[in-house]
């Protein structure tokens, strides 16, 4: 008699902030194809409750895991501990901020509808999938989620060449870099026999247990190094760190505003949470192998963003030279492979992403109708003529330059201290130095708003501020100065996201 | 370190505060009413003021510790405190501050825009304070580069044609030493945790720890770059004149008058107190570099052709001064280094002042266009005669004292760099004696003939500088007498930690200055 086949044991509730935006994204779809156009701004504000709904929902799997819980789930195929919880809200927030900038974006260009919407939801689904992983399988299902929801996203104002293309090269080539992890996961279950991350039961295999218990024989000892070269090509991809970067600046000016502000915030956290789960959390082991690798990459990430970002006309182009800049920071705090490193990284990612959403929602609005007016031309003259807009520009660029009493100013300061905690020096000067770099740029923007005169040709047109969009833009303005001034709560989440190494 | 606290209110914390939300009320007031935005301005940073000269009577004389502490705990997570505190060194500096603001405000409108202007440089205000009386190492980083923020914008939005450059460079400049200095700041407080046992940013405990020597120096310079771009010393400091020269009036007096001694006060608070050894180490070269900076600049001011960038060179000058006193390592010179800061806020702030007032009645600045104004209006000449010749350091006004002090306490430690430094005084003389008569003296032609003789207002606004001016060179003692215990703690703080003994100024005895030193210790003994 065949054995039946015993599934696994499923926790409902720990899942539901991922089956939250699942259920969201789905009634959005198939209530909008069934019912006529819903009533302006509805499809952003249902969106926006969905993600605030699981935003909150992961802010309650955090306090059961505090209470003991164990964190694995699904056969321990996701790990959905304080950490997946943080990127969780970290995502949730991003999909937040960019819905409200969306909504009136998306009339604004005339193509209101659901689909972005519930795009933005599937998307945050993978990232949130990414950060929980424990199976390489199940993370490269997250990254695919993720990913393709954002090529439809970066195509998807039709009416733009720009963004078509975006979608595009975006798609091309981040089908390549797909397809380098999941070579890279086949190579590491050849050589290991598991893709398992780390489990909490002793008896069962996983990549952690394997590499720190048993030495590994020459022969699959290069097959186990090829797999770790190939799946940092894919995840280096995803966090736009150099040399696998040259599709952020394109993908980042072609893409509707909003989008690239999800881009940077969610995609990046999630691209970040998966590579320290799998660096820090399951080949710390073979660190001795990828250290010197992600040194690399690191510094040169860190100089390229500043440096590349310094020579560009174009405000969207700039601020994606400076996301690659700032991929190089938090890399700093996965390089170092620490918990101060981790707790800096996940700041960081939390900051950044509300950063982001501040910035490009200033550019979303700056670049009035047909999303086009994104050169530093455009900006001149914007302190006279918005003076509140241009000043919430100049605090979210400022923060990240990484002046102090801003959130930016604590994230930069939490990595350095863990690159320094580590003793890696050189990471930290350079990483310095290259925020000067960059603090360059940001002044131009910020020269172009305030100090250059106002173009003397035609009179533009006047930047609107819609509601939605300027509730986002305070948001993340109070949040970018409330966490500079007291910064210690967020810090000691941050501490206390970190996963228990060592299994 | 004895510490007194010696009253529940937080006064410091208010003393940023103030001002900080003087900027907020500034920037919210509606614009219809200019006059009133300028008022409530002006009133934010004369309580703030009030507040510092408050302070100056309640502090506690001859006590060399922190006073008006307030300690609390703000990032716990990282070891990093909301520590307060003033002592002799950062008294002045703290109470400079608080006049220079107002005086600046008042005595110079800027050209456009009040408003953000004002709030500006309230904000300035708050930063400065904050930087010259904190205690722990992230909280004076923090304003440390908070400040270059509204300096970023009053000069690129309210300065003269090249004002963006300016800015730019300023900005850059100062980030780049400042960047490297939070890396040191950051390896101190780690390295200190394997003697504490504890990972803490409070300045009174990192001191205690012990470095080792090799690393000690190394993290010295991260802290010296940072300062040493600030103050600026040679040859850091192709900055400043371009700042300087582009800035609006305003920005130029807080820019010269105080700014700039956040990189000297930096030295001697931070660098010298927690890395004494190195700062011995690396004294021949920032003596050398001080006494460069004192005749290049002096040098340099005599060529230039406008009337601001020569004041601007001056500051070099000035500035290198009182890092020679720094780095001689004797009470008197640090203490003349100190009352040096005070000093040359005082007379450059009223130097820029001045001439700003000359472009507001001239539109030029060029020397070769001024001429002969002494005879149109002779009060406006006097008073910056009195201006110059404080700045010349001329017997019996401030300048003299703190530069005398230096003198004599470095000729001790450091014989040959004094030697050549003194020639500087000389060409002081020379640079501002010469810009003087041709500006001043001759017939005026067609242009100068209408030069508007010292207003009411502008007399009321100069005349707290005046008298600063006159009363520190006639009678330094109170200063002296507050600012010399707290020298003794770093000296000694210095001697404890390497072993260093500080030659006692044997030839110069019964001197007035001495008779204060051996007062200061007399009080010690008891």
């Amino acid at each position: 008699m065949p054995t039946e086949f015993a599934g696994p044991s499923i926790d409902w509730w720990a899942l539901s902030p991922m089956l939250t935006l699942l259920g969201g994204a789905l009634v959005l779809l198939v209530s909008a194809a069934l019912t006529p156009r819903w009533p302006r701004g509805l499809y952003a504000a249902f969106s926006a409750t969905v993600a605030g709904a699981a935003g909150v929902l992961a802010a309650f799997v955090w306090d059961d895991i505090s209470d003991g819980r164990s964190p694995f789930l699904v056969a321990d195929t996701l790990r959905f501990d304080r950490f997946a919880a943080f990127v969780a809200i970290t995502i949730c927030i991003a999909i937040l901020g960019a819905t409200l900038l969306a909504d009136d974006f998306l009339r604004r260009e005339g193509y209101d509808g659901p689909e972005v919407y519930a795009l933005f939801l599937c998307s945050g689904i993978g990232g949130i999938v990414m950060g929980a992983a424990n199976d390489l399988v199940v993370l490269f299902l997250g990254l695919e989620t993720l990913s393709i929801a954002l090529y439809v996203l970066a195509a998807s104002n039709r009416r733009r060449t720009e963004s078509q293309e975006a979608g595009l090269k975006y798609f091309i080539l981040g089908g390549f870099s797909s397809a380098f992890f999941l070579y890279g996961v086949a190579l590491i279950y050849g050589a290991l026999g598991t893709t398992r991350l780390t489990s909490a039961n002793p008896a069962q295999d996983s990549i952690f247990r394997t590499l720190s218990e048993t030495i590994i024989v020459d022969n699959s000892k290069a097959l186990l190094l090829a797999g770790i070269a190939l799946l940092l090509v894919g995840l280096a991809f995803k966090m736009a760190a150099v040399p696998f970067h040259s599709w952020a600046p394109d993908v980042y000016q072609g893409s509707p505003s909003p989008i690239t502000a999800f881009m940077a915030s969610a995609s990046k956290a999630a691209a970040f949470a998966a590579t320290l789960r799998i660096l820090d959390y399951a080949l710390p082991a073979r660190q001795d192998d990828w250290k010197p690798v992600l040194w690399v990459i690191t510094i040169a990430t860190l100089a390229v963003g500043a440096i590349m970002a310094v020579v560009q006309t174009n405000v969207k182009r700039m601020l994606a030279y400076s996301s690659i800049n700032h991929a190089g920071f938090i890399l700093l705090g996965v390089t170092v492979v620490s918990d101060k490193g981790t707790s800096g990284a996940l700041f960081y990612l939390m900051a950044y992403a509300v950063l982001v959403i501040g910035t490009f929602g200033v550019v979303t609005l700056v670049g009035r109708d047909g999303d086009s007016a994104h050169e530093l031309e455009d900006y001149r003259g914007l302190g006279k003529q918005r003076p509140a807009l241009a000043l919430a520009l100049t605090v979210f660029l400022l923060a990240q330059a990484g002046v102090p009493l801003t959130s930016g100013f604590v994230a930069k300061f939490g990595v350095i201290l863990a690159a320094v905690d580590s003793k890696a020096y050189p990471l930290a000067i350079v990483a310095m130095l290259t925020a000067v770099v960059s603090a360059f740029l940001y002044l131009r923007i910020i020269v172009s708003m305030f100090l250059a005169d106002a173009p003397e040709t035609a009179p533009v047109e006047r930047v609107r501020i819609p509601l939605s969009a300027g509730v986002a833009i305070s948001l993340a303005l109070g949040f970018t100065l409330v966490v500079g001034f007291l910064p210690g709560w967020l810090v000691s989440l941050a501490q206390d996201a970190v996963p228990l190494a060592g299994r | 370190m004895p510490h007194t606290s010696s009253l529940q209110f937080p006064i410091l914390t208010v003393l940023i505060l103030v001002p900080a939300v003087g900027a907020a009320v500034v920037a919210l007031l509606s614009n219809r009413r200019p006059e009133f935005v300028k008022l409530a301005a002006v009133g934010f940073s004369v309580v703030t003021g009030g507040m510092t000269l408050w302070m100056l009577r309640a502090f506690e004389t001859g006590e060399g510790g922190y006073q008006f502490v307030s300690k609390h705990q703000w990032v716990p997570e990282w070891g990093i405190g909301w520590h307060l505190g003033l002592d002799g060194i950062s008294l002045f500096l703290v109470v400079l501050t608080g006049i220079l603001f107002p005086i600046a405000m008042l005595g110079a409108d800027p050209h456009h825009d009040k408003k953000p202007y004002l709030a500006w440089m309230l904000l300035l205000e708050a930063g400065m304070l904050g930087a010259f009386v904190s205690l722990d190492l992230f909280l004076f980083f923090a304003f440390f580069e908070l400040v270059l923020v509204p300096m970023y914008f009053l000069i690129g939005g309210w300065g003269y044609d090249q004002r963006v450059y300016a800015a730019l460079k300023f900005f850059i400049y100062t980030m780049v030493g400042s960047a490297l200095m939070l890396v040191g700041i950051i390896t101190t407080a780690f390295l200190a945790r394997q003697s504490l046992g504890y990972l803490t940013f409070d300045l009174l405990e990192l001191q205690q720890a012990s470095f080792a020597t090799n690393t000690a120096r190394w993290l010295f310079l991260a802290f010296a770059l940072a300062f040493a771009v600030k103050v600026p010393v040679f040859p850091l400091h192709t900055w400043l004149p371009d700042a300087h020269t582009q800035a609006p009036t305003g920005g130029s007096v807080i820019l010269a008058g105080v700014m700039l001694k956040l990189g000297t006060y930096g030295f001697l608070r931070f660098a010298f107190t927690l890395f004494p050894e190195a700062a011995r180490y690396f004294r021949p070269l920032f003596l050398t570099l001080a006494v460069i900076g004192i005749t290049y600049g002096a040098i340099a001011a005599t060529m230039q052709k406008d009337l601001k960038r020569l004041v601007a060179y001056s500051s070099v000058a000035h500035l290198g001064f009182i890092v020679l006193g720094s780095f001689a390592f004797t009470t008197q010179a640090v203490t003349g280094g100190v009352l040096q800061m005070i000093n040359h806020g005082v007379s450059t702030g009223a130097l820029f002042l001045m001439v700003g007032m000359i472009y507001d009645r001239r539109h030029t600045r060029q020397i070769a266009e001024l001429t002969g104004i002494q005879a149109v209006a002779p009060i406006f000449a006097a008073v910056f005669t009195l201006v110059m010749l404080s700045s010349i350091g001329v017997p019996g006004l401030n300048g003299f004292v703190g530069e005398f002090l230096v003198l004599i306490g470095s000729f001790l430690t450091a014989r040959w760099w004094t030697v050549i430094a003194a020639t500087g005084v000389i060409i002081a003389a020379l640079y501002l004696l010469w810009a003087y008569q041709r500006v001043f003296h001759g017939e005026p032609d067609e242009a100068n003939k209408s030069f508007r003789e010292l207003s009411w207002s502008e007399g009321l606004v100069m005349l707290p500088l005046l008298g600063l001016i006159v009363f520190c060179g006639v009678y330094p003692k109170p200063m002296l007498d507050r600012i010399q215990p707290s020298v003794t703690v770093l000296m000694t703080h210095i001697e404890e930690k390497t072993g260093y003994v500080e030659p006692q100024p044997a030839l110069f005895e019964g001197g007035e200055e001495h008779a204060v030193e051996a007062d200061a210790h007399a009080e010690e003994g008891e």
